[in-house]
């Protein structure tokens, strides 16, 4: 594009400045985790590690974490489940509310969380507390599977739409029957695509507190619930800051698995 | 269970003629699902529709009609008879009318900002970066979408504190700057697929049609990449519009939609008042959601 000199400066400088934005509030997280002032008054005063060790050795963060993968496996393993069978129908299928099924989809992340939240609460303790089922870890992976589904059928969809169908037509002349077809050509061609919105699905799983807040019973306590409860006491706050930090080194795990994922992909 | 698989030689055993293979329940069951597409639609469709057809959508519809019955102001129970007290309630009184413009007004204005803020970078990722570079900073963006949303809200209430590094302290506007960070991505990234999504040779064309700069943006860049904004402000409107954890985190005493909505449920005990207050972002989410399924916006999100 023709653009000027000037132009050109403006915007790289626009980008320069819109990723120190982005980072500088998590780098100042990580910094304060070996701050050794307990208010975290800016600039740090002094060195410690005895934060990270308070919180490693803390059970609540530890139980929280441990709910928080449950929640994040079963909502994810649901997902998968789901969101394959609805992107496979509205690729693979033209029926009357097509358009309307995907708009269904959408609608768990479309709404305001705290809208769904409270909807599914009131309707778990309407129906399943005549049955003595109360508000648990099972709420909150059904809570935690509506707004997943839309990540996994997204994915799905787009890899379907982009792979065609040439290769499972040419399975099924060859003799293959739809399972087999299915197994040894379909899978095998969605199967990063089912990995990355997996992963996904587990990180926004993970992340979630507001459906959570209305699905998780008395008991429940994933970390972002746990974070929140912690964070306006002031004596806790070395050990959130901790979690907060650990949080954001974490964070480049899923994308170092994302881009192992993509790189396999491109060699399709 | 013996399954002749396909390409195996199979001892003819089954009335001969019709076919060299007997058709066992398996392939049966396969040939009959290739047969009838109808079947097939019903089973893949099933469980997805009866879970967010019935089960959500259900939900959503029983707190919609509770938003019309009341509570007991004595006993607390819920008095299942039809009153439009509720609705009439959130609109005359005062302070609901407030609230409801405040969030309003903080859903525009955070759109508005990760807008202003994402299209520039995303122009400079998809347009001016090398291919190499550019994966780097798709990178770069995405991975803060990892981290968790209450790391990076209590990082801006650290900065925000009156001893953190920026000290403006807590309320509205400090919401506001921590809404639009905790968005931002989710408009650079569609905005940036939209962008690259637009062939070069077009600028390249308009470029040499005599259409430079501004103009160029404004007749071809604005028009093709606006269903890529819209499908980012869907997630920064949506997002903030619900949003009350932030406000909790770093808006003082400011209150939106979302806090009166979580105080009846909690603190009040009055589902009927919450689901009627929580109408107003859901009625405001479908006008949207339907304005904006116009411009295709939907279809790339």
């Amino acid at each position: 594009m023709n653009l000027s000199r000037g132009a050109r400066l403006a915007l790289r400088l626009a980008l320069a400045l819109g990723l120190v934005v982005i980072y500088v509030p998590l780098a100042i997280v990580l910094l304060n985790s070996f701050n050794a002032d307990r208010t975290f008054a800016w600039p740090p005063t002094g060195f410690t590690t005895r934060w990270w060790s308070a919180a490693w050795g803390s059970s609540g963060v530890r139980d929280a974490l441990w709910t928080s993968v449950k929640a994040g496996a079963g909502a994810t393993a649901i997902a998968l489940v789901l969101g394959t069978m609805a992107a496979f129908a509205v690729q693979r299928h033209r029926f009357f509310g097509r358009d309307t099924v995907s708009l269904l989809i959408v609608l768990p992340i479309a709404l305001p969380g705290i809208v769904t939240g409270i909807a599914l609460n009131n309707a778990f303790r309407t129906i399943l507390e005549p049955f003595g089922v109360g508000l648990g870890l099972f709420t909150v992976i059904v809570g935690h599977a509506t707004f997943c589904v839309v990540t996994v059928h997204n994915n799905v969809l787009a890899r379907l739409r982009r792979t065609g169908r040439n290769a499972e037509e040419a399975s099924a002349d060859l003799g293959a029957d739809p399972f087999t077809t299915f197994r040894l050509v379909t899978f095998p061609m969605m199967r990063s695509a089912l990995l990355a919105s997996g992963l996904l699905a587990f990180a926004l799983s993970f992340d979630e507190i507001i459906v959570t807040t209305f699905t998780a019973g008395a008991g429940v306590r994933t970390l972002p619930i746990w974070i929140f409860e912690n964070l306006f006491r002031p004596n806790q706050a070395p050990v959130v800051n901790v979690v907060a930090a650990a949080l954001i080194v974490l964070s480049v795990v899923p994308i170092y698995l994302a881009q192992r994922l993509s790189g396999t992909t491109s060699t399709h | 269970m013996s399954v002749p698989l396909p390409g195996t030689p199979v001892a003819p055993a089954s009335p001969p003629g019709r076919m060299d293979r007997p058709p066992g329940p398996r392939r049966r069951l396969a040939a009959a699902l290739h047969r009838h597409a109808g079947v097939r639609l019903s089973l893949l469709l099933a469980a997805p529709l009866a879970w967010l057809g019935v089960a959500y959508l259900g939900s959503l519809a029983a707190l919609f009609v509770t938003a019309f019955w009341s509570t007991d102001s004595f006993t607390g129970d819920l008095v299942r008879t039809f009153t439009w007290a509720n609705f009439h309630d959130v609109l005359t009184i005062e302070v609901y009318r407030t609230v409801a413009l405040r969030s309003l007004g903080v859903a525009v204005a955070v759109t508005l900002i990760d807008a202003v803020i994402a299209f520039p970078m995303a122009f400079a990722m998809a347009k001016l970066a090398s291919p190499r570079t550019q994966r780097w900073l798709v990178i770069a963006v995405l991975t803060p979408l990892w981290a968790s949303y209450l790391v990076k809200a209590y990082a801006w209430r650290v900065m925000l504190s009156s001893d953190g590094l920026l000290g403006w302290g807590y309320g509205l506007w400090a919401t506001i700057a921590t809404l639009s960070y905790l968005w931002l991505p989710y408009m650079i990234l569609p905005i940036y697929a939209g962008l690259e999504r637009l062939p070069d040779s077009l600028l390249e064309a308009a470029g040499d049609l005599g259409a430079r700069g501004w103009r160029a943006f404004r007749t071809v860049v604005w028009p093709l990449t606006f269903p890529a904004i819209v499908a980012g402000s869907v997630f920064t409107f949506s997002l903030s519009l619900g949003d009350y954890i932030a406000v909790k985190i770093v808006g003082g005493r400011s209150q939106l939609i979302g806090n009166v909505v979580y105080d009846n449920i909690g603190a009040a005990n009055n589902l009927p008042f919450a689901a009627a207050v929580a109408t107003i972002p859901v009625v405001i989410m479908l006008v949207y959601l339907a304005a904006v399924r116009r411009t295709g916006a939907l279809e790339s999100l």
